[in-house]
Protein backbone atom coordinates (compact mmCIF):
# COMPACT_ATOMS: atom_id res chain seq x y z
CA UNK A 1 0.00 0.00 0.00
CA UNK A 2 1.27 3.04 -0.72
CA UNK A 3 -1.51 5.86 -0.23
CA UNK A 4 -0.04 8.32 0.87
CA UNK A 5 2.32 8.80 -2.40
CA UNK A 6 -0.48 8.42 -5.01
CA UNK A 7 -2.17 11.02 -2.83
CA UNK A 8 0.76 13.79 -3.14
CA UNK A 9 0.86 13.48 -6.51
CA UNK A 10 -2.29 13.23 -7.61
CA UNK A 11 -2.66 16.55 -9.37
CA UNK A 12 0.64 16.00 -11.64
CA UNK A 13 -1.10 12.55 -12.30
CA UNK A 14 -4.45 13.28 -12.70
CA UNK A 15 -4.41 16.34 -15.59
CA UNK A 16 -0.41 16.97 -16.36
CA UNK A 17 -0.06 19.84 -14.34
CA UNK A 18 3.57 21.00 -13.94
CA UNK A 19 5.25 24.09 -12.74
CA UNK A 20 6.17 26.83 -15.40
CA UNK A 21 9.58 28.91 -14.80
CA UNK A 22 8.85 32.38 -14.09
CA UNK A 23 11.67 33.52 -14.83
CA UNK A 24 12.55 32.00 -18.36
CA UNK A 25 8.93 30.28 -19.14
CA UNK A 26 10.07 27.26 -19.23
CA UNK A 27 7.56 24.45 -19.05
CA UNK A 28 8.36 21.88 -16.14
CA UNK A 29 6.70 17.93 -16.23
CA UNK A 30 7.49 16.50 -13.79
CA UNK A 31 7.43 19.34 -11.47
CA UNK A 32 11.36 19.48 -9.76
CA UNK A 33 11.04 22.91 -8.14
CA UNK A 34 14.22 24.15 -9.93
CA UNK A 35 14.23 25.29 -13.73
CA UNK A 36 16.08 22.38 -16.19
CA UNK A 37 17.23 25.99 -18.35
CA UNK A 38 17.63 28.74 -16.03
CA UNK A 39 19.12 26.66 -12.91
CA UNK A 40 16.12 29.56 -10.60
CA UNK A 41 13.38 28.51 -8.82
CA UNK A 42 10.16 27.61 -10.73
CA UNK A 43 7.42 26.66 -8.59
CA UNK A 44 4.05 28.49 -10.42
CA UNK A 45 1.56 25.27 -11.03
CA UNK A 46 1.37 24.88 -14.88
CA UNK A 47 -1.66 23.10 -16.64
CA UNK A 48 -0.10 21.61 -19.73
CA UNK A 49 -2.46 21.56 -22.96
CA UNK A 50 -2.34 17.57 -23.02
CA UNK A 51 -1.28 17.95 -26.60
CA UNK A 52 2.05 16.04 -28.02
CA UNK A 53 2.79 14.28 -30.29
CA UNK A 54 4.86 9.70 -30.39
CA UNK A 55 8.19 10.36 -29.89
CA UNK A 56 8.87 6.24 -29.57
CA UNK A 57 6.75 3.63 -27.92
CA UNK A 58 6.73 -0.02 -27.32
CA UNK A 59 4.40 -2.66 -26.85
CA UNK A 60 4.80 -4.48 -22.94
CA UNK A 61 3.40 -8.22 -23.60
CA UNK A 62 5.11 -9.24 -19.58
CA UNK A 63 4.18 -6.48 -17.58
CA UNK A 64 5.24 -5.31 -14.00
CA UNK A 65 3.32 -6.99 -11.38
CA UNK A 66 -0.26 -4.69 -10.95
CA UNK A 67 -0.56 -4.53 -14.58
CA UNK A 68 -1.51 -8.14 -15.44
CA UNK A 69 -4.85 -7.33 -16.46
CA UNK A 70 -4.21 -4.75 -19.17
CA UNK A 71 -1.76 -6.64 -21.60
CA UNK A 72 -0.93 -5.91 -24.20
CA UNK A 73 -0.75 -2.39 -23.70
CA UNK A 74 2.13 0.13 -25.24
CA UNK A 75 4.09 2.55 -23.20
CA UNK A 76 5.64 5.38 -25.21
CA UNK A 77 7.51 8.20 -24.65
CA UNK A 78 4.95 11.89 -25.68
CA UNK A 79 6.61 15.05 -26.69
CA UNK A 80 4.50 17.71 -25.06
CA UNK A 81 3.58 20.76 -27.22
CA UNK A 82 5.10 22.68 -24.61
CA UNK A 83 8.48 20.93 -24.76
CA UNK A 84 9.12 18.17 -22.13
CA UNK A 85 8.95 14.62 -22.98
CA UNK A 86 6.58 11.92 -20.92
CA UNK A 87 6.65 8.48 -20.83
CA UNK A 88 2.87 7.11 -20.12
CA UNK A 89 0.47 4.59 -21.81
CA UNK A 90 -1.39 4.76 -24.58
CA UNK A 91 -4.71 4.09 -24.90
CA UNK A 92 -7.94 3.69 -26.85
CA UNK A 93 -5.59 2.74 -30.21
CA UNK A 94 -7.92 0.08 -31.64
CA UNK A 95 -6.33 -1.15 -34.93
CA UNK A 96 -4.83 1.93 -36.44
CA UNK A 97 -1.07 1.51 -36.77
CA UNK A 98 1.41 3.93 -34.38
CA UNK A 99 3.59 6.03 -36.11
CA UNK A 100 6.84 8.56 -34.28
CA UNK A 101 4.94 11.82 -34.72
CA UNK A 102 1.50 10.89 -34.53
CA UNK A 103 -0.57 13.45 -32.77
CA UNK A 104 -2.21 12.78 -29.32
CA UNK A 105 -4.18 13.84 -26.79
CA UNK A 106 -3.71 13.42 -22.93
CA UNK A 107 -7.13 11.85 -21.14
CA UNK A 108 -7.43 10.57 -17.16
CA UNK A 109 -7.77 7.05 -17.18
CA UNK A 110 -7.38 3.76 -14.33
CA UNK A 111 -3.90 3.11 -14.39
CA UNK A 112 -3.84 0.25 -11.74
CA UNK A 113 -5.41 -0.94 -8.39
CA UNK A 114 -2.63 -0.43 -5.85
CA UNK A 115 -2.44 -4.00 -4.11
CA UNK A 116 -5.88 -6.00 -5.14
CA UNK A 117 -9.43 -5.26 -5.93
CA UNK A 118 -9.59 -3.75 -2.49
CA UNK A 119 -7.18 -1.31 -2.73
CA UNK A 120 -7.35 2.11 -3.86
CA UNK A 121 -7.78 2.67 -7.55
CA UNK A 122 -5.13 4.97 -8.86
CA UNK A 123 -5.91 7.41 -11.69
CA UNK A 124 -3.59 8.98 -14.11
CA UNK A 125 -3.03 10.48 -17.46
CA UNK A 126 -2.56 8.67 -20.64
CA UNK A 127 -2.53 9.42 -24.25
CA UNK A 128 -5.30 8.47 -26.87
CA UNK A 129 -5.00 9.34 -30.95
CA UNK A 130 -6.62 12.63 -31.07
CA UNK A 131 -9.69 12.18 -32.37
CA UNK A 132 -11.07 13.19 -35.45
CA UNK A 133 -13.95 15.35 -35.83
CA UNK A 134 -16.77 14.36 -38.04
CA UNK B 1 -53.73 15.57 -10.62
CA UNK B 2 -57.58 15.99 -11.19
CA UNK B 3 -57.82 17.02 -7.83
CA UNK B 4 -55.74 19.86 -7.98
CA UNK B 5 -57.00 22.98 -9.67
CA UNK B 6 -55.30 25.28 -11.90
CA UNK B 7 -53.46 26.77 -9.49
CA UNK B 8 -52.18 24.88 -7.20
CA UNK B 9 -50.82 23.00 -10.79
CA UNK B 10 -48.93 25.71 -11.64
CA UNK B 11 -47.02 25.56 -7.87
CA UNK B 12 -45.97 21.74 -8.50
CA UNK B 13 -43.26 23.14 -10.67
CA UNK B 14 -40.20 23.45 -9.16
CA UNK B 15 -39.01 27.52 -9.50
CA UNK B 16 -36.08 28.61 -8.10
CA UNK B 17 -35.52 32.28 -7.18
CA UNK B 18 -33.26 33.43 -10.48
CA UNK B 19 -33.66 31.49 -13.48
CA UNK B 20 -30.80 29.31 -14.65
CA UNK B 21 -30.06 27.75 -17.77
CA UNK B 22 -27.30 25.32 -19.19
CA UNK B 23 -23.57 27.16 -19.60
CA UNK B 24 -22.19 24.06 -21.21
CA UNK B 25 -22.82 20.70 -21.78
CA UNK B 26 -20.39 17.54 -22.51
CA UNK B 27 -20.98 14.07 -23.39
CA UNK B 28 -18.68 10.91 -23.68
CA UNK B 29 -19.33 7.79 -24.66
CA UNK B 30 -16.93 4.71 -24.51
CA UNK B 31 -15.47 3.45 -27.87
CA UNK B 32 -16.29 -0.44 -27.62
CA UNK B 33 -19.36 -1.56 -29.16
CA UNK B 34 -20.99 -4.90 -29.00
CA UNK B 35 -23.75 -5.27 -31.27
CA UNK B 36 -26.83 -7.07 -29.76
CA UNK B 37 -26.82 -10.05 -32.45
CA UNK B 38 -23.15 -11.34 -30.56
CA UNK B 39 -25.65 -11.16 -27.07
CA UNK B 40 -28.50 -13.35 -29.30
CA UNK B 41 -26.13 -15.69 -30.90
CA UNK B 42 -24.16 -16.64 -27.39
CA UNK B 43 -27.75 -16.76 -25.54
CA UNK B 44 -30.52 -17.60 -27.91
CA UNK B 45 -28.90 -19.24 -30.90
CA UNK B 46 -29.07 -16.60 -32.65
CA UNK B 47 -32.65 -16.44 -32.40
CA UNK B 48 -33.81 -13.02 -30.34
CA UNK B 49 -35.92 -9.80 -31.06
CA UNK B 50 -33.12 -7.24 -30.83
CA UNK B 51 -33.83 -4.25 -28.74
CA UNK B 52 -30.99 -2.09 -30.17
CA UNK B 53 -28.51 -2.39 -32.95
CA UNK B 54 -25.13 -2.22 -30.08
CA UNK B 55 -24.15 -1.29 -26.69
CA UNK B 56 -21.40 0.71 -25.80
CA UNK B 57 -18.90 -0.73 -23.79
CA UNK B 58 -16.15 0.46 -21.23
CA UNK B 59 -12.20 -0.18 -22.18
CA UNK B 60 -10.33 -1.75 -19.39
CA UNK B 61 -9.23 1.59 -17.92
CA UNK B 62 -12.20 3.26 -17.97
CA UNK B 63 -14.98 3.85 -15.30
CA UNK B 64 -17.31 6.40 -14.34
CA UNK B 65 -14.57 8.65 -12.96
CA UNK B 66 -13.04 8.63 -15.94
CA UNK B 67 -16.13 8.72 -17.78
CA UNK B 68 -17.42 12.05 -15.89
CA UNK B 69 -13.72 14.08 -16.28
CA UNK B 70 -14.18 13.57 -19.86
CA UNK B 71 -17.23 14.75 -20.06
CA UNK B 72 -16.89 17.61 -17.65
CA UNK B 73 -13.77 18.80 -19.89
CA UNK B 74 -16.04 19.29 -22.46
CA UNK B 75 -18.87 20.80 -20.27
CA UNK B 76 -15.75 23.38 -19.06
CA UNK B 77 -14.38 24.05 -22.57
CA UNK B 78 -18.19 25.33 -23.85
CA UNK B 79 -19.04 26.82 -20.39
CA UNK B 80 -15.99 28.89 -21.08
CA UNK B 81 -15.39 29.41 -17.19
CA UNK B 82 -12.28 28.41 -15.04
CA UNK B 83 -13.01 25.50 -12.85
CA UNK B 84 -12.65 27.04 -9.79
CA UNK B 85 -15.43 29.25 -10.44
CA UNK B 86 -17.82 25.46 -9.94
CA UNK B 87 -18.75 25.70 -6.58
CA UNK B 88 -20.92 22.38 -6.57
CA UNK B 89 -19.73 18.72 -8.29
CA UNK B 90 -22.30 16.08 -8.44
CA UNK B 91 -21.93 12.44 -10.00
CA UNK B 92 -25.12 10.69 -10.37
CA UNK B 93 -24.52 7.07 -11.02
CA UNK B 94 -25.44 3.51 -10.02
CA UNK B 95 -21.98 2.44 -11.58
CA UNK B 96 -19.94 4.59 -9.03
CA UNK B 97 -16.63 2.81 -8.93
CA UNK B 98 -16.35 2.74 -5.52
CA UNK B 99 -19.40 1.26 -2.72
CA UNK B 100 -17.82 3.76 -0.46
CA UNK B 101 -15.56 6.80 -1.53
CA UNK B 102 -17.01 9.51 -3.91
CA UNK B 103 -16.48 9.59 -7.48
CA UNK B 104 -17.24 13.34 -7.40
CA UNK B 105 -13.97 13.95 -5.33
CA UNK B 106 -12.21 12.67 -8.28
CA UNK B 107 -13.55 14.51 -11.01
CA UNK B 108 -13.41 17.76 -8.80
CA UNK B 109 -9.13 17.15 -8.14
CA UNK B 110 -8.77 16.10 -11.57
CA UNK B 111 -10.62 19.46 -13.34
CA UNK B 112 -8.95 21.86 -10.61
CA UNK B 113 -11.87 22.83 -9.25
CA UNK B 114 -10.71 21.96 -5.39
CA UNK B 115 -10.84 22.81 -2.55
CA UNK B 116 -13.46 25.58 -2.54
CA UNK B 117 -16.54 23.32 -3.51
CA UNK B 118 -19.37 21.25 -2.64
CA UNK B 119 -19.49 17.57 -3.93
CA UNK B 120 -21.47 14.06 -3.75
CA UNK B 121 -22.48 11.11 -5.52
CA UNK B 122 -26.44 10.88 -6.66
CA UNK B 123 -27.93 7.50 -6.80
CA UNK B 124 -31.41 7.03 -8.37
CA UNK B 125 -31.10 3.69 -11.19
CA UNK B 126 -31.38 5.97 -14.39
CA UNK B 127 -32.45 9.06 -13.12
CA UNK B 128 -29.52 9.93 -10.82
CA UNK B 129 -27.85 12.53 -13.35
CA UNK B 130 -31.14 14.62 -13.55
CA UNK B 131 -31.60 14.70 -9.89
CA UNK B 132 -28.56 16.78 -9.49
CA UNK B 133 -29.61 18.78 -12.00
CA UNK B 134 -32.43 19.44 -9.86
CA UNK B 135 -30.38 19.98 -7.39
CA UNK B 136 -27.96 22.23 -9.38
CA UNK B 137 -30.87 23.90 -10.48
CA UNK B 138 -31.75 25.12 -7.03
CA UNK B 139 -28.05 25.56 -5.88
CA UNK B 140 -27.34 28.13 -8.21
CA UNK B 141 -31.22 29.24 -8.56
CA UNK B 142 -30.94 30.51 -4.86
CA UNK B 143 -27.90 32.41 -5.49
CA UNK B 144 -25.82 29.97 -3.57
CA UNK B 145 -23.09 29.74 -5.85
CA UNK B 146 -22.58 30.99 -10.10
CA UNK B 147 -22.11 27.27 -11.12
CA UNK B 148 -22.44 24.09 -10.35
CA UNK B 149 -21.80 20.86 -12.38
CA UNK B 150 -24.45 17.66 -12.46
CA UNK B 151 -23.28 14.66 -14.20
CA UNK B 152 -24.71 11.50 -15.13
CA UNK B 153 -23.00 8.75 -15.79
CA UNK B 154 -22.97 4.91 -16.23
CA UNK B 155 -21.10 1.60 -17.16
CA UNK B 156 -24.09 -0.53 -15.81
CA UNK B 157 -23.87 -4.51 -16.24
CA UNK B 158 -26.56 -7.09 -16.84
CA UNK B 159 -26.76 -10.35 -15.76
CA UNK B 160 -25.03 -12.69 -18.53
CA UNK B 161 -27.71 -13.94 -20.65
CA UNK B 162 -30.50 -11.54 -19.15
CA UNK B 163 -32.64 -9.20 -21.32
CA UNK B 164 -30.92 -6.29 -20.20
CA UNK B 165 -27.59 -7.84 -20.98
CA UNK B 166 -28.37 -6.57 -24.90
CA UNK B 167 -28.69 -3.04 -23.94
CA UNK B 168 -26.38 -1.92 -20.83
CA UNK B 169 -24.16 0.57 -21.95
CA UNK B 170 -21.74 2.96 -20.99
CA UNK B 171 -21.84 6.71 -21.29
CA UNK B 172 -23.19 9.72 -20.08
CA UNK B 173 -23.15 13.76 -19.77
CA UNK B 174 -22.24 16.50 -18.07
CA UNK B 175 -23.93 20.29 -17.47
CA UNK B 176 -22.79 22.98 -16.06
CA UNK B 177 -25.88 24.85 -14.54
CA UNK B 178 -25.54 28.98 -14.26
CA UNK B 179 -27.08 32.17 -14.32
CA UNK B 180 -29.58 32.25 -16.99
CA UNK B 181 -27.83 35.31 -18.51
CA UNK B 182 -24.57 33.09 -19.30
CA UNK B 183 -26.44 30.11 -20.66
CA UNK B 184 -27.01 28.64 -24.33
CA UNK B 185 -30.38 26.95 -23.31
CA UNK B 186 -32.42 28.48 -20.15
CA UNK B 187 -34.15 26.26 -18.13
CA UNK B 188 -37.73 27.52 -18.11
CA UNK B 189 -39.54 24.61 -15.63
CA UNK B 190 -38.92 21.36 -13.99
CA UNK B 191 -41.62 19.31 -11.82
CA UNK B 192 -40.10 15.56 -10.28
CA UNK B 193 -42.62 12.77 -10.19
CA UNK B 194 -41.71 9.92 -7.80
CA UNK B 195 -43.39 6.93 -6.06
CA UNK B 196 -41.89 3.32 -4.56
CA UNK B 197 -42.20 1.31 -7.54
CA UNK B 198 -40.35 -2.32 -7.23
CA UNK B 199 -39.66 -2.44 -11.22
CA UNK B 200 -35.71 -2.98 -10.66
CA UNK B 201 -33.19 -3.34 -7.95
CA UNK B 202 -29.90 -4.20 -6.92
CA UNK B 203 -29.12 -5.49 -3.16
CA UNK B 204 -25.58 -4.63 -1.35
CA UNK B 205 -23.03 -6.62 -2.57
CA UNK B 206 -24.50 -7.38 -5.41
CA UNK B 207 -23.52 -7.37 -9.09
CA UNK B 208 -26.22 -7.77 -11.25
CA UNK B 209 -29.51 -6.23 -10.94
CA UNK B 210 -32.94 -7.71 -10.34
CA UNK B 211 -35.63 -6.68 -12.54
CA UNK B 212 -39.55 -7.42 -12.41
CA UNK B 213 -40.03 -7.92 -16.36
CA UNK B 214 -43.76 -7.20 -16.39
CA UNK B 215 -43.87 -4.38 -13.90
CA UNK B 216 -40.88 -3.02 -16.03
CA UNK B 217 -43.34 -0.98 -18.33
CA UNK B 218 -46.39 0.09 -17.49
CA UNK B 219 -46.92 0.59 -13.28
CA UNK B 220 -42.97 2.29 -13.82
CA UNK B 221 -41.52 3.68 -17.00
CA UNK B 222 -44.69 4.96 -18.87
CA UNK B 223 -46.55 6.19 -15.23
CA UNK B 224 -43.95 7.95 -14.13
CA UNK B 225 -42.92 9.46 -17.47
CA UNK B 226 -46.21 10.09 -18.70
CA UNK B 227 -47.23 12.15 -15.47
CA UNK B 228 -43.68 14.02 -14.90
CA UNK B 229 -44.31 15.01 -18.68
CA UNK B 230 -47.83 16.08 -18.25
CA UNK B 231 -48.01 17.89 -15.20
CA UNK B 232 -45.20 20.15 -16.86
CA UNK B 233 -46.97 20.50 -19.65
CA UNK B 234 -50.22 21.49 -18.32
CA UNK B 235 -48.66 23.19 -15.48
CA UNK B 236 -46.45 25.27 -18.18
CA UNK B 237 -49.46 26.27 -20.70
CA UNK B 238 -47.64 24.31 -23.00
CA UNK B 239 -48.71 21.17 -25.80
CA UNK B 240 -46.15 18.72 -27.78
CA UNK B 241 -46.71 21.31 -30.53
CA UNK B 242 -44.64 24.43 -28.36
CA UNK B 243 -41.64 22.04 -28.63
CA UNK B 244 -39.02 21.35 -31.04
CA UNK B 245 -37.19 18.48 -29.74
CA UNK B 246 -37.91 15.99 -26.97
CA UNK B 247 -36.19 13.89 -25.48
CA UNK B 248 -37.10 10.70 -22.85
CA UNK B 249 -35.32 7.95 -20.77
CA UNK B 250 -34.36 5.13 -23.41
CA UNK B 251 -33.76 1.45 -22.10
CA UNK B 252 -34.86 0.41 -25.95
CA UNK B 253 -35.71 1.53 -28.81
CA UNK B 254 -39.26 0.59 -27.99
CA UNK B 255 -40.17 2.47 -25.01
CA UNK B 256 -39.61 5.95 -25.71
CA UNK B 257 -41.22 5.59 -29.14
CA UNK B 258 -44.06 4.99 -27.29
CA UNK B 259 -44.20 7.13 -24.48
CA UNK B 260 -43.82 9.82 -27.07
CA UNK B 261 -46.62 8.80 -29.28
CA UNK B 262 -48.80 8.35 -26.02
CA UNK B 263 -48.10 11.90 -25.39
CA UNK B 264 -48.32 13.86 -28.79
CA UNK B 265 -44.99 13.74 -30.05
CA UNK B 266 -43.59 12.82 -33.34
CA UNK B 267 -41.06 11.14 -34.83
CA UNK B 268 -39.19 14.23 -35.67
CA UNK B 269 -38.94 15.44 -32.22
CA UNK B 270 -37.83 12.61 -30.62
CA UNK B 271 -35.51 11.49 -33.40
CA UNK B 272 -32.22 13.70 -33.00
CA UNK B 273 -32.17 12.52 -29.29
CA UNK B 274 -32.81 8.89 -29.51
CA UNK B 275 -29.11 7.66 -29.58
CA UNK B 276 -29.91 4.00 -27.84
CA UNK B 277 -30.03 1.90 -30.75
CA UNK B 278 -26.11 2.96 -30.99
CA UNK B 279 -25.06 3.32 -27.90
CA UNK B 280 -27.23 1.29 -25.35
CA UNK B 281 -28.66 2.24 -22.64
CA UNK B 282 -26.67 4.54 -20.45
CA UNK B 283 -28.54 4.46 -17.09
CA UNK B 284 -28.29 7.72 -15.87
CA UNK B 285 -27.00 9.29 -18.36
CA UNK B 286 -29.68 7.88 -21.05
CA UNK B 287 -31.83 11.05 -21.58
CA UNK B 288 -29.30 13.66 -21.04
CA UNK B 289 -26.98 12.40 -23.34
CA UNK B 290 -30.10 12.36 -25.81
CA UNK B 291 -29.95 16.15 -24.78
CA UNK B 292 -26.47 16.52 -25.52
CA UNK B 293 -27.15 15.53 -28.94
CA UNK B 294 -30.10 17.82 -29.43
CA UNK B 295 -28.11 21.41 -28.38
CA UNK B 296 -25.52 20.44 -31.26
CA UNK B 297 -28.06 20.95 -33.97
CA UNK B 298 -30.61 23.11 -32.14
CA UNK B 299 -31.02 26.89 -32.99
CA UNK B 300 -31.99 29.77 -30.94
CA UNK B 301 -35.76 29.42 -29.84
CA UNK B 302 -36.07 26.33 -29.96
CA UNK B 303 -38.51 24.82 -27.07
CA UNK B 304 -37.19 21.51 -25.69
CA UNK B 305 -38.70 19.01 -23.66
CA UNK B 306 -36.19 15.94 -21.05
CA UNK B 307 -38.14 13.59 -19.12
CA UNK B 308 -35.70 11.05 -17.35
CA UNK B 309 -36.88 8.12 -15.62
CA UNK B 310 -35.10 5.77 -12.61
CA UNK B 311 -36.71 2.57 -11.31
CA UNK B 312 -37.87 2.71 -7.86
CA UNK B 313 -39.32 5.04 -9.22
CA UNK B 314 -39.68 8.71 -10.31
CA UNK B 315 -39.27 10.87 -13.76
CA UNK B 316 -38.01 14.41 -13.71
CA UNK B 317 -38.99 17.04 -16.30
CA UNK B 318 -37.56 20.29 -18.13
CA UNK B 319 -38.26 22.45 -20.39
CA UNK B 320 -35.32 24.29 -21.93
CA UNK B 321 -35.86 27.09 -24.56
CA UNK B 322 -31.92 27.44 -26.43
CA UNK B 323 -30.49 31.01 -26.76
CA UNK B 324 -28.32 32.81 -29.24
CA UNK B 325 -24.96 31.98 -27.18
CA UNK B 326 -25.70 28.15 -28.86
CA UNK B 327 -23.92 29.06 -31.72
CA UNK B 328 -20.62 29.85 -30.52
CA UNK B 329 -20.40 27.36 -27.70
CA UNK B 330 -21.30 24.54 -29.24
CA UNK B 331 -17.92 24.35 -31.38
CA UNK B 332 -15.78 24.92 -28.60
CA UNK B 333 -16.12 20.93 -27.66
CA UNK B 334 -16.53 17.90 -29.68
CA UNK B 335 -20.09 17.21 -30.52
CA UNK B 336 -21.65 13.74 -29.25
CA UNK B 337 -22.18 12.11 -32.73
CA UNK B 338 -17.74 12.10 -33.00
CA UNK B 339 -18.32 9.92 -29.39
CA UNK B 340 -20.87 7.93 -31.48
CA UNK B 341 -18.99 7.51 -34.96
CA UNK B 342 -15.94 6.46 -33.26
CA UNK B 343 -16.58 2.66 -32.77
CA UNK B 344 -14.92 -0.54 -32.52
CA UNK B 345 -17.33 -3.82 -32.79
CA UNK B 346 -16.55 -6.44 -30.58
CA UNK B 347 -17.50 -9.76 -30.02
CA UNK B 348 -18.88 -11.62 -26.67
CA UNK B 349 -15.20 -12.78 -25.82
CA UNK B 350 -14.22 -9.37 -25.86
CA UNK B 351 -16.83 -8.08 -23.70
CA UNK B 352 -16.29 -10.42 -21.50
CA UNK B 353 -13.00 -9.85 -21.00
CA UNK B 354 -13.54 -5.65 -20.54
CA UNK B 355 -16.15 -6.08 -18.13
CA UNK B 356 -14.31 -8.03 -15.81
CA UNK B 357 -16.66 -11.13 -16.29
CA UNK B 358 -13.78 -13.48 -16.14
CA UNK B 359 -12.24 -14.71 -13.01
CA UNK B 360 -8.55 -14.65 -13.06
CA UNK B 361 -7.80 -16.17 -9.27
ZN1 LIG C 1 13.86 29.08 -16.13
Amino acid sequence: MEIPRHWRIRQQRYALVGEVCPHCNAKLFPPRDICPQCGEDARTPYQFSGKGEIYSYTTIYEPPAGFEEYTPYTVALVKLEEGPVVTAQLTDLGEQPLEIGMPVEMVTRKIRSDSDERGMIIYGYKFRPVLSRQ
Amino acid sequence: MTTLDKRQSENLLLKPLRQVGISGYGAYVPQYRLPASEVARVWMGGKAALPIKEKSVPGLDEDVATMSIEASRNALARAGIHPQQLRAIWVGSESHPYAVKPTSTIVAETLGATPNIQAGDWEFACKAGTEAIVAAIGFVGSGMADYALAIGMDTAQGRPGDALEYTAGAGGAAFIIGPAEDSLAVIEHSYSFVTDTPDFFRRQYQKYPEHAQRFTGDPAYFKHIINAAQTLLNASHTTPKDYRYAVFHQPNLKFPQKVAAQLGFTKEQIGPGLLVGNIGNTYAGSAIIGLTAILDIAEEGDRILVVSFGSGAGSDAFSLVVTDKINKRRDLARPTRDYINRRIPIDYATYVRLRGKLVMK
